[in-house]
């Protein structure tokens, strides 16, 4: 299970949430207290930021540690490659440890190209056009004269933050410096040094190496659960870029029926029982828009724990319609996992929207504006965003009813 | 455990039927939460459990389980309960190293055509058990077997004829031959009427399955989309026979899962509604 957070002693009066814990320890310890993790306020998992503060109020607090985070790319993998750098460089701002794996690019041009940490930013930086983020009724308003009903309902909070701060904020038009990235431990992996292309083996051993080569820096390392406690732990940190791409000798790609499917599946499956047996968090992401088949995309999600979804807007014609004008793209949540408990926390809403500003990458709930036009003609507004489905439970039949 | 989902189902841990074969499936949505009710359903009806945890790690099952009020290390320790992780058995597969030795039921892993006989193996050594009982040992009901979940066995690469000839070997052993209760968990992604594109694999399996079963639970998304309050709706089938003419009887309730329990209601009639 993701690793929770150990309360003092053995007074199991005391612990009323997630008192079961996969730390294997033998004597009694202080509060497990890994430098940038908190404890989540639901359910007493250990957290971690993702790096973007608006994703980790998605996902419930943080990325929990022990989970794995999928995200399918969008379609020339900017914005998915930009969230697994922030993941990155949250590591090494938080003195985590890292490990990156790659076919494609070298794993250090990935690291060469983390976004600069905002050190000196204590406060919460000023939202320019967003409502306030407490809850407080604003009495600066004049009571409503008509929609008095609407009155005492809080105001709309369209950007996701929560109130309290974890994680940092990046400036993304410069890299991080040398000497604080080189402060940081990092592991890679990059595929060409392991298995040549060409090579028969390429096809099916290439996952294989890739989980082997994990095993062993978790061992070495000692991100293991099961060892003893003798020194202080630390997060590892784990970022696979394009997964399922056929650098990895993987052809879920380029046939309609992949000859070796659950290659890439199984792999999922032997990271789960790595993640949920040592102090990791991974974000894998994958090029799910050139797998074709839906019911393998179905397969590969389920094995994650949380799984979302990018769709940029570069060069697809929304880029031009002007109701997207905000936004860089839309965000999909696809699935939210239940840790060590039966209910799941879903998210409010489903439409979401991103943008890449500067200095942050926010996630917002998308607003169309209404229409005032007299006439009612939408010819403007391109193909509609999509069925609202739930992550984890689509509308089943939705061909009959279609409102 | 759930005592509405018991009402519905009428049943109760001190009188339910044995040598049934009780399939939960779902339908791009998640029915693990009913794994979990007949988990400590069975274990407190006092039965010889063999869990096949295929997907989830050890600690999570207990955790949920204690909050249903079952202790699983508890019946571990007395012999109850014989878990099968497949988690932490399956990187002794993958990832070998020289000394450790490999588990054998999850051998299908390094070779999928071998089939899941291993596994069978194993779920007959648990569910038969040793032959002498030790002095003072409890004595435990009817054995059940309880799998979540079949269609992660499908993702690993084994053929849907292995995993069906699994399901027909147990339900022989368990259901027949030792009169206990089997219960599995199956998954779908695609759309019901998906022809071309559909998830053929696992559509076969569902239907297998649901042919050999007595009792089916389906779960589904609500057909009108998504509801914060409203988690999905649930088909119960029952298969019976009165006489000499099989009778099936079907039921829909909608559903809520809550942090200790899920609620059942029938449809239109949510605590969010009225």
């Amino acid at each position: 299970m993701a690793a929770p957070v150990n309360s003092v002693g053995k007074t199991s009066a005391d612990r009323l949430q997630a008192n079961c814990t996969s730390f294997q320890k033998k004597t009694r310890s202080k509060l497990i207290s890994i430098p940038g993790t908190r404890p989540s306020v639901q359910n007493g998992q250990l957290l971690v930021s993702t790096g973007v503060t608006s994703l980790d109020y998605l996902l419930g607090g943080g990325l929990a540690v022990g989970t794995v985070l999928l995200i399918e790319e969008d379609r020339f993998d900017s914005y998915s490659r930009m969230i697994l750098k922030y993941f990155l460089a949250e590591g090494v701002v938080c003195r985590h440890e890292l490990f990156v794996a790659t076919a494609q690019d070298n794993p250090d041009e990935i690291l060469q190209e983390l976004p600069a940490p905002i050190l000196d930013d204590v406060a919460v930086p000023k939202p320019v056009e967003q409502p306030r983020l407490t809850g407080e009724p604003q009495d600066t308003l004049d009571a409503m004269k008509i929609a008095w009903r609407y009155q005492n309902l809080p105001k709309v909070q369209s950007a996701l933050a929560s109130s309290s701060r974890f994680g940092h904020y990046y400036d993304v038009s410069k890299t991080m410096e040398a000497e604080i990235r080189q402060a940081a431990k990092c592991h890679r992996f990059y595929l060409p040094d392991h298995i040549t292309p060409s090579s028969a083996a390429h096809r099916v051993e290439s996952y294989s190496a890739l989980l082997k080569s994990l095993q062993e820096v978790i061992h070495r390392e000692g991100f293991d659960l099961a060892t003893p406690m003798s020194k202080s732990r630390n997060i590892l940190r784990v970022g696979l870029h394009s997964l399922g791409s056929a650098l990895w000798g993987d052809d879920l790609c380029c046939h309609d029926k992949p000859r070796h499917s659950h290659a890439l599946t199984t792999f999922l499956y032997g990271l789960r029982a790595l993640l949920r047996s040592s102090l990791l968090v991974a974000v894998v992401t994958l090029p799910s828009h050139l797998i074709q088949d839906r019911a393998l995309m179905g397969n590969i999600t389920r094995l994650c724990d949380n799984a979302i979804a990018l769709e940029s807007f570069k060069g697809s014609e929304r880029e031009t319609n002007p109701l997207y004008k905000d936004y860089h793209g839309l965000l999909y949540v696809r699935q939210v996992p239940h840790l060590n408990s039966l209910a799941r926390q879903l998210p409010d809403h489903k439409d979401l929207a991103f943008k890449l500003k500067r200095k942050q990458f926010t996630i917002e709930r998308l607003h169309l504006p209404p229409d005032l036009s007299e006439t009612v003609s939408r010819v403007s507004r391109g193909e509609p965003v999509g069925v609202a489905s739930a992550c984890g439970s689509r509308a089943s039949g939705t061909k009959n009813l279609d409102f | 455990m759930f005592s509405e989902l018991n009402s519905i189902l009428n049943i109760s841990p001190d009188s339910f039927t044995r040598g049934e074969f009780i399939l939960v499936s779902d339908r791009q949505s998640d029915a693990s939460f009913l794994i979990h009710h007949f988990l400590s359903f069975y274990l407190r009806a006092r039965c010889k459990v063999c869990f096949l945890g295929l997907v989830q790690s050890f600690c999570h099952y207990s955790a949920v389980s204690q909050r249903l009020g079952v202790s699983l290390t508890q019946a571990k320790e007395k012999g109850q309960l014989v878990f099968f992780e497949g988690l932490k058995e399956c990187l002794s597969v993958l990832t070998p190293k020289e000394n450790n030795v490999e588990s054998e039921a999850m051998n299908f892993l390094r070779d999928p055509t071998v089939g899941l006989r291993s596994l069978y193996e194993f779920v007959r050594s648990s569910v038969i058990g040793s032959g002498s009982l030790e002095e003072g040992a409890e004595q435990w009901g009817p054995s059940v077997l309880l799998v979540d979940d079949l269609s992660v066995l499908l993702s690993l690469g084994v053929d849907v004829g292995a995993v069906l000839d699994f399901s027909h070997y147990c339900r022989a052993l368990v259901c027949s031959q030792m009169q206990g209760n089997m219960v599995m968990l199956v998954r779908c992604n695609g759309e019901e009427d998906d022809d071309d594109d559909g998830d053929v694999v696992s559509e076969v399996l569902l239907k297998g399955l649901t042919h050999q079963c007595n009792l089916s639970l389906h779960v589904q998304g609500l057909p009108t989309g998504y509801c914060k309050d409203i988690h999905g709706q649930m088909e119960v089938c029952w298969k019976t026979r009165q006489g000499d003419t099989p009778h099936l009887q079907k039921n829909l309730f909608q559903y809520k899962v809550y942090d200790k329990g899920a609620s059942f209601f029938a449809r239109g009639t949510s605590s969010a509604v009225l």
